[in-house]
């Protein structure tokens, strides 16, 4: 990339809410993102696609903070956050949920949301209240249960909800902290036309929440995505509207004839 | 009323038989072999149908107190047992088993210490043994010095500092090796722990002062106000307060927000942080808090074996607390005691047949990990709740 492009992506940036400059990762010889520039507006949901192994997922583990970038630079909302830990970037307002389920498995739904909401609230070196009757936790996780429609699964264990029940509580907790920024990694992996349907609504009912979605789901991308960038072999092939996506050439080639 | 149906309807048929049977033996022996062979298929089956009754019969009343307040009912159970058959023991005479009870008690609060870090918090430490080794040199150095002269900053017989020291070094020493341990993860961890374990061993091992490895006798008891640590029932009541102490302490704190970050951190580490918590520190946190009560358990047992060795602080110690708190239930309250009672009996009953009684309990811990989900009181839940399925 030559100077010129990068001022005018830097300029481009300034007004961004996430903004990703020149971020590099590689693992031995594997290079999975390879100077990744992508702006994320506020309000916008923001699809990331591409095929397999193209890096998307290292993309969302150094937003989050849990892997180190070679280099390149993360910048929230004027303020770089490259070299910030993964709990910190949670205070400032970015929530994640994770491609592989990650709940936690051996506690009540509701425990889940409500630790979410406990990691916003300031320490949690309280040693002597039962977290369970803290009525400033509870509700608003009992809240957010109603968002993803949980409520009445409240006091399951998590590992007797079903797959698509488990995605919605991860959504729940990214939820939990209150978070400007929600980083979801295949909110509909393994899931069944229903059910992502399903989460298809609950997204669009977070109507004004940035989003940075990575999904294979097309369906699911052309329904909430208002802007779509391109990742192949960890570069950004293209950046645009979905129906300039659709019609792009080098996108269509990079899919192999698979339809958009 | 069916039960005592069935036990007169035993009797009639005993009384018949033994008067069949002793008409047969006069006329003919070989017919009387039958007629006992017969007697015992006869009274030992409904005898044992009986048996397993009366045992479920038990069982789902107790259920039904359990339903009302689970927690409160083994709370009750495991106090009313601890306070009342200990002492009973040595009132009647049974000194040996109130040594034994002591023993199970301090033993349990170094257990109840390690299943906060190793139950609750997924860290497992081979090295807890040093804090019983620390906490016990707490009490046996100022004594020292108390006795014989000199370090006149530490001599003293004061049972407040010999625990407020036991106490504070050892949360310093699990500040030191915790942090940099807990940057290690899985079986790193495991022998970290164990090298710093061993580290504190020879530390003491080198203290020429003490004793060294021929150990230290204690002279005189921690002095505490109102209580005499030499009368063994006090010693028993003391140490049966600070276990009650530290169960009521670790159920609070692993119920707490902040038991909650651990466990979670337990579940998925990277998962804790990415909600937003440094799940280092809550780890390092709940390390020194199980050190520090870990060393209570120390300062107790120096008071009551009065003879401390490096050898208590032996990485096979570590091992053992590990097989207590594994056996009786990682992550369950009163799991740690169950396994220490088990341990202990064990060693007590198998020691007196074989010098090798660590191969049984060897085999026992395998079945246990292998076929026993939460240990026994993991066990010993899921067969209380068959009984409440029943009901």
């Amino acid at each position: 990339m030559n100077a010129a492009a990068a001022q005018a992506n830097a300029q481009a940036s300034a007004q961004a809410f996430l903004s990703i400059r020149g971020l590099k990762k590689s693992f031995g010889g594997v290079t999975a993102t390879d100077n990744v520039w992508l702006d994320v507006r506020a309000g916008e949901v923001h699809a990331v696609i591409g095929p397999n192994g193209a890096g998307k997922t290292t993309l969302m583990s150094q937003l989050s903070g849990l892997l180190p970038p070679d280099a390149g630079q993360i910048v929230f909302k004027g303020q770089d956050i490259t070299h910030q830990p993964a709990y910190r970037r949670a205070h400032i307002g970015i929530a994640r949920s994770f491609q592989i389920t990650s709940v936690f498995m051996e506690m009540s739904v509701i425990d889940n949301v409500a630790l979410a909401i406990q990691a916003r609230r300031g320490h949690s070196f309280r040693f002597w209240t039962p977290a369970r009757t803290v009525e400033t936790l509870r509700q608003p996780a009992m809240a957010k249960l109603v968002t993803v429609g949980l409520d009445d699964r409240a006091n399951r264990k998590a590992c007797d909800l079903s797959h698509g029940e488990r995605r919605q509580l991860e959504v729940a907790m990214a939820l939990g902290s209150d978070p400007e920024m929600l980083l979801l990694d295949e909110p509909m992996a393994g899931m069944s036309s229903d059910e992502a349907a399903r989460m298809v609504s609950i997204l669009k009912s977070l109507s004004g929440m940035t989003m940075l979605l990575v999904e294979h789901d097309m369906d699911a991308v052309f329904a909430l995505a208002s802007r779509i960038s391109v990742l192949v072999y960890g570069r950004v092939i293209a950046t645009g509207k979905p129906e300039d996506i659709r019609k792009n050439p080098a996108v269509m080639r990079a899919y192999l004839g698979e339809a958009l | 009323m069916i039960d005592q149906t069935i036990a007169r309807r035993i009797s009639q048929l005993t009384r018949y038989i033994r008067d069949i049977s002793g008409k047969v033996w006069n006329q003919d022996p070989q017919r009387s072999v039958n007629a006992i062979v017969l007697k015992v298929l006869i009274v030992l089956l409904p005898l044992l149908a009986f048996f397993t009754k009366l045992t479920r019969y038990i069982r789902d009343i107790g259920v039904k107190a359990w339903n009302e307040d689970p927690q409160r009912g083994v709370t009750a159970i495991v106090l009313a047992v601890l306070i009342v058959l200990p002492p009973l023991a040595f009132l009647m005479g049974q000194t040996f088993w109130l040594d034994v009870a002591t023993r199970l008690v301090i033993l349990s609060i170094a257990a109840v210490s390690l299943n906060l870090v190793l139950g609750y918090g997924g860290m497992i430490s081979f090295g807890h043994a040093a804090f019983i080794g620390i906490g016990a040199y707490a009490v046996g150095i100022p004594s020292y010095h108390a006795l014989y002269g000199g370090f006149e900053s530490a001599a003293s017989h004061n049972g407040f500092w010999h625990f407020a020291l036991a106490i504070a070094v050892s949360a310093v020493f699990a500040l030191i090796t915790g942090a940099i341990s807990l940057r290690t993860r899985g079986v790193h961890f495991i022998m970290i722990t164990m090298a710093f374990g061993q580290m504190a061993f020879f530390a003491v091992l080198s203290l020429e002062t003490y004793g060294g490895d021929d150990g230290l006798t204690i002279d005189t008891r921690s002095e505490l106000p109102l209580i005499s640590l030499d009368d063994p029932l006090q010693l028993y009541g003391f140490c049966l307060a600070m276990l009650f102490l530290a169960l009521f302490m670790v159920h609070r704190i692993v119920n707490s927000r902040f038991g909650m970050v651990l466990q979670s951190a337990r579940q998925n580490e990277e998962r804790t942080c990415a909600l937003g918590f440094n799940a280092y520190i809550y780890k390092l946190t709940a390390y020194v808090i199980s050190g520090a009560l870990c060393g209570v358990a120390g300062a107790l047992l120096g008071n009551f074996t009065t003879f401390i060795s490096p050898e208590m602080m032996d990485w096979t110690r570590s091992g053992e607390l590990m097989f207590m708190v594994i056996l009786g239930g990682a992550a369950h309250l009163f799991g740690p005691l169950i396994g220490t009672a088990v341990f202990l009996l064990l060693e007590e009953v198998l020691s007196r047949f074989t010098v090798h009684w660590h191969l049984p309990f060897g085999i026992m811990l395998v079945l246990a990990v292998l076929f026993m989900r939460g240990g026994l009181s993991g066990a010993l839940s899921r067969w209380l709740d068959r009984g409440v399925g029943k009901s």
